[in-house]
């Protein structure tokens, strides 16, 4: 339940200026998507939808995201949990380190990987070596998509799993679970939420990849021709196609969008006020 | 003596330095905020490792620094239960009991027999008719008793009670306190008890040992302390 609010916050002047100032910023959030949506017609859509690029490049987004998705889940869980429960001392240069994609231009990113796989690379010669080739693969778009979304998923992870009670924790090791028992069943379960919604915005930062991918993977029709790569090869040849693309890469976002805000009120209705017991508030410190 | 715990460890601003024994009736132990309760009673449970020391519940040892044994938490059969109480909010109150029974269920393999035993464990405490609800959904006092029951599940060898009457309000800390009181004394087995009231600590009926800055600074029956008491804040806390 929200508490009203208080006279303090709502009556600090007037509410006009705010809305003026913020005006043109929503404008310029929601002009351009309502001009996406309006702008083809459904023929031109289906057209789209027709052209010989439109089904490798959803097949492949769909394949490489869940694969980075997977990854990212596996691999950034056990991170997460060390982060969170880690001495501050040790964990702080991991943390750095996690947080680093996120500010880091996506074309550096790609550059980034091409240096550590690519043929010159640090990894070049055993790579070569073996056999493999990395660079322009869809392993290439695989790790462009894990390197750029991992961090949206440790970061939430690590922020739900910091809210777990550690007293629920004690407790289960008292009543007979390992360590990894406790986990499992108690700080997996209450971190739950934060999870999923970690796991959507990676996925959804995943499937919007573009800079890393095209550098570090190319942009070849069939092998690492994604969604986004797709969008920039159509928009030189036929505008129609790029929108559909565009259009169907809008309608998956928006869906992530709202399972992400209906998700905790859904959770919220399964387990009442549940995560207000074992869960404690993002400001208070750990013991 | 049943128990016996020594311990000194450093954790934070806190230097703990603890010596302390007791029987089969429960122990009440006062301190001012701070001064090392709750993390004696994690100690005990196996949360923290003491820099040095011994602890020894009914003649066996849990930790012993010299021998260099550190029993994990899942092995000494201690029952804690936490300030708050800690019950699972993702789970059904019969949940949370059975869930000591996963490890410790002998004689209760099977799913069924295990949810039969909770709710006999449930039933003792009074609590038999909430084993199907939430436990965000009890009282304070209902919550107690759970987690009470859940302790008890694992049958541990000594129970840690973090102020177990702190959340309650003015009533149901008086009905819970009888209960509670009345339950440790016939249970007859060993229990170390933090309380910040004096009413709790006289209900309880065994002696006291006060810690103050992660030393014991004083032992013995409430009336003892009153008599005679060795800090300011032990004739404080006896004062009426």
């Amino acid at each position: 339940m929200t508490p009203p609010t208080s006279r303090i916050v709502a009556g600090v002047g007037s509410r006009w200026p705010l809305l003026i100032l913020g005006a043109p910023m929503v404008l310029l959030l929601a002009v351009p998507f309502l001009a996406l949506g309006f702008s083809s017609s459904p023929a031109d859509v289906s057209a789209g939808i027709a052209d010989p690029i439109f089904g490798p490049a959803l097949w492949l987004s769909v394949r490489t995201t869940l694969v980075s998705l997977v990854i990212v889940v596996l691999a950034g869980t056990p991170l997460a949990w060390w982060l969170a429960v880690g001495v501050p001392s040790r964990t702080r240069v991991v943390e750095v380190l996690v947080d680093l994609p996120i500010v880091m231009p996506p074309a550096v990113v790609g550059i980034a990987l091409l240096q550590t796989f690519g043929r010159g690379g640090v990894f070049g010669p055993l790579l070569e070596s073996m056999g493999v080739q990395v660079p322009f693969t869809a392993t290439a778009v695989v790790l462009a998509q894990v390197v750029v979304s991992a961090p949206f998923y440790v970061q939430a992870a690590a922020a739900a799993f910091r809210r777990v009670e550690p007293d629920l924790l004690i407790v289960g090791r008292t009543l007979g679970q390992s360590s990894r028992g406790a986990f499992l069943r108690i700080a997996v379960p209450l971190a739950l939420p934060g999870l999923v919604g970690g796991a959507a915005l990676a996925w959804a930062r995943a499937l919007g990849e573009f800079g890393a991918t095209l550098l570090f993977a190319g942009n070849l029709t069939g092998t690492t021709q994604t969604m986004p790569l797709a969008i920039y090869q159509a928009l030189e040849s036929d505008v129609r196609v790029a929108v559909a693309l565009s259009l169907v890469l809008a309608a998956v976002s928006v869906l992530l969008l709202v399972a992400l805000r209906a998700a905790p009120r859904a959770w919220g209705l399964l387990h009442s006020s549940t995560l207000a017991r074992g869960v404690r508030s993002a400001g208070e410190a750990r013991p | 003596m049943t128990w016996r715990v020594d311990v000194r460890m450093r954790l934070g601003d806190l230097d703990l330095d603890v010596q302390l024994e007791g029987g089969e009736e429960p122990l009440a132990l006062i301190g001012p905020n701070g001064s090392g309760k709750t993390t004696l009673l994690r100690t005990i449970a196996g949360a923290y490792r003491p820099d040095a020391g011994r602890i020894e519940i009914r003649g066996a040892a849990l930790f012993d620094s010299a021998a260099g044994l550190d029993t994990a938490p899942e092995e000494r059969r201690v029952g804690y239960v936490p300030q708050g109480y800690g019950l699972f909010p993702h789970l059904s109150v019969a949940d949370n009991v059975t869930f000591g029974l996963l490890r410790y269920g002998e004689g209760a393999p099977s799913r069924a027999e295990r949810r039969a035993r909770a709710e006999r464990l449930l039933d003792e405490v009074g609590c038999g008719h909430l084993a199907s609800r939430s436990p965000t959904s009890l009282s304070g006092g209902e919550q107690q008793r759970v987690a009470l029951a859940r302790a008890l599940a694992t049958r541990p060898a000594m129970l840690l009670l973090d102020e177990p009457l702190a959340a309650l309000d003015a009533r149901a800390r008086r009905n819970v306190r009888t209960y509670l009181a009345e339950y440790l004394t016939e249970r007859k087995g060993p229990a170390l008890v933090v309380s910040h009231d004096l009413r709790d600590v006289r209900a309880l009926g065994g002696p006291v040992c006060v810690i103050e800055d992660g030393k014991i600074v004083q032992r013995g029956t409430p009336d003892a302390l009153r008599a005679a008491p060795a800090t300011e804040f032990v004739e404080a806390f006896f004062e009426d």
